[in-house]
């Protein structure tokens, strides 16, 4: 369906408009991971649960992993539809924001040596890291003028563009690669359950 | 590392070529269905590389065990 289902025609853009299955599904699915880090962090403040801490951790682990793919993806689109592999946009320049956040997010982790103040801490700046990225991903190229659909001027996709044939194959994308992110994110939290297991056997 | 060998790969040899004729390389051919082409397995090498390094954490882990 991603590649063989029906379309629009539009100028420029011409078949890569079947990267809204690839490109943007991937941003979906950090969106979705990265909500997950946040409400780890508040659930893991209100009970203080390590479980928690290690949700959070590893959701903003594989929600990076995606924003890279989200982003050379993009980089490539970019490069044939705009001229560009990186053009001035505020969305391009707010998503390298975002990955700067959580760049920052994983060195707060490893600075602080104390478990309980890593996770808190963590905790707090998750939550902040998420509203600063929904403000730079999904605020501010609304409000100033963005190359990307549905931004500052520009006609959205859901306007004409996505039709139904069109969503037909990209929710369960989104879905699909929630579910995929979901998957990694749960094999990397369980290695850390053993992991923490064995150090605790030995010495 | 993916950055660094994918990108200049993907981004050099086609780029700024014919811009205003759309057959005139591989890329923008048949409606530029390989920039397409290139997201897909773009999206899909990383994710698979992604599994592997979490494999490879596994079986690291699983020699400990052994141990």
């Amino acid at each position: 369906m991603g590649f063989l289902g029906p379309v629009p025609a539009m100028p420029i853009l011409h078949e890569t408009i079947r990267n809204l299955y690839f490109h943007v599904t991937m941003w979906m699915g950090m969106l979705i991971l990265l909500l997950v880090n946040a409400i780890c962090g508040i659930i893991y403040l209100s009970n203080g649960k390590w479980y928690y801490d290690v949700v959070a951790d590893e959701c903003a682990r594989v929600g990076m992993v995606f924003a890279t793919a989200g982003l050379i993806t993009g980089m490539v689109w970019a490069n044939y539809t705009w001229g560009a592999p990186w053009v001035n946009d505020p969305q391009l320049n707010g998503a390298a924001a975002t990955m700067l956040l959580y760049a920052a997010y994983f060195i707060l982790r490893g600075a602080v040596p104390d478990e309980n103040k890593k996770a808190r801490l963590a905790a707090v700046y998750g939550i902040f890291a998420f509203v600063m990225m929904f403000v730079f991903i999904m605020v501010l190229p609304k409000m100033t003028d963005s190359l990307h659909p549905g931004k500052g001027g520009n006609p959205g996709f859901n306007k004409y563009d996505l039709d139904s044939n069109m969503r037909s194959v990209f929710y369960p994308a989104v879905i699909g690669w929630t579910l995929l992110g979901t998957w990694m994110m749960s094999l990397r939290v369980r290695y850390r359950k053993l992991e923490r297991i064995i150090e605790e056997q030995e010495p | 590392m993916i950055k660094k060998i994918v990108l200049p790969l993907l981004t050099l040899p086609f780029g700024a070529l014919a811009q205003d004729n759309m057959t005139a390389d591989v890329m923008r051919s048949n409606g530029k269905i390989y920039v397409v082409i290139t997201v897909a397995a773009i999206v899909i090498a990383i994710a698979g590389i992604y599994m592997i390094t979490i494999d490879r954490k596994v079986s690291r882990l699983e020699k400990r065990i052994k141990k």
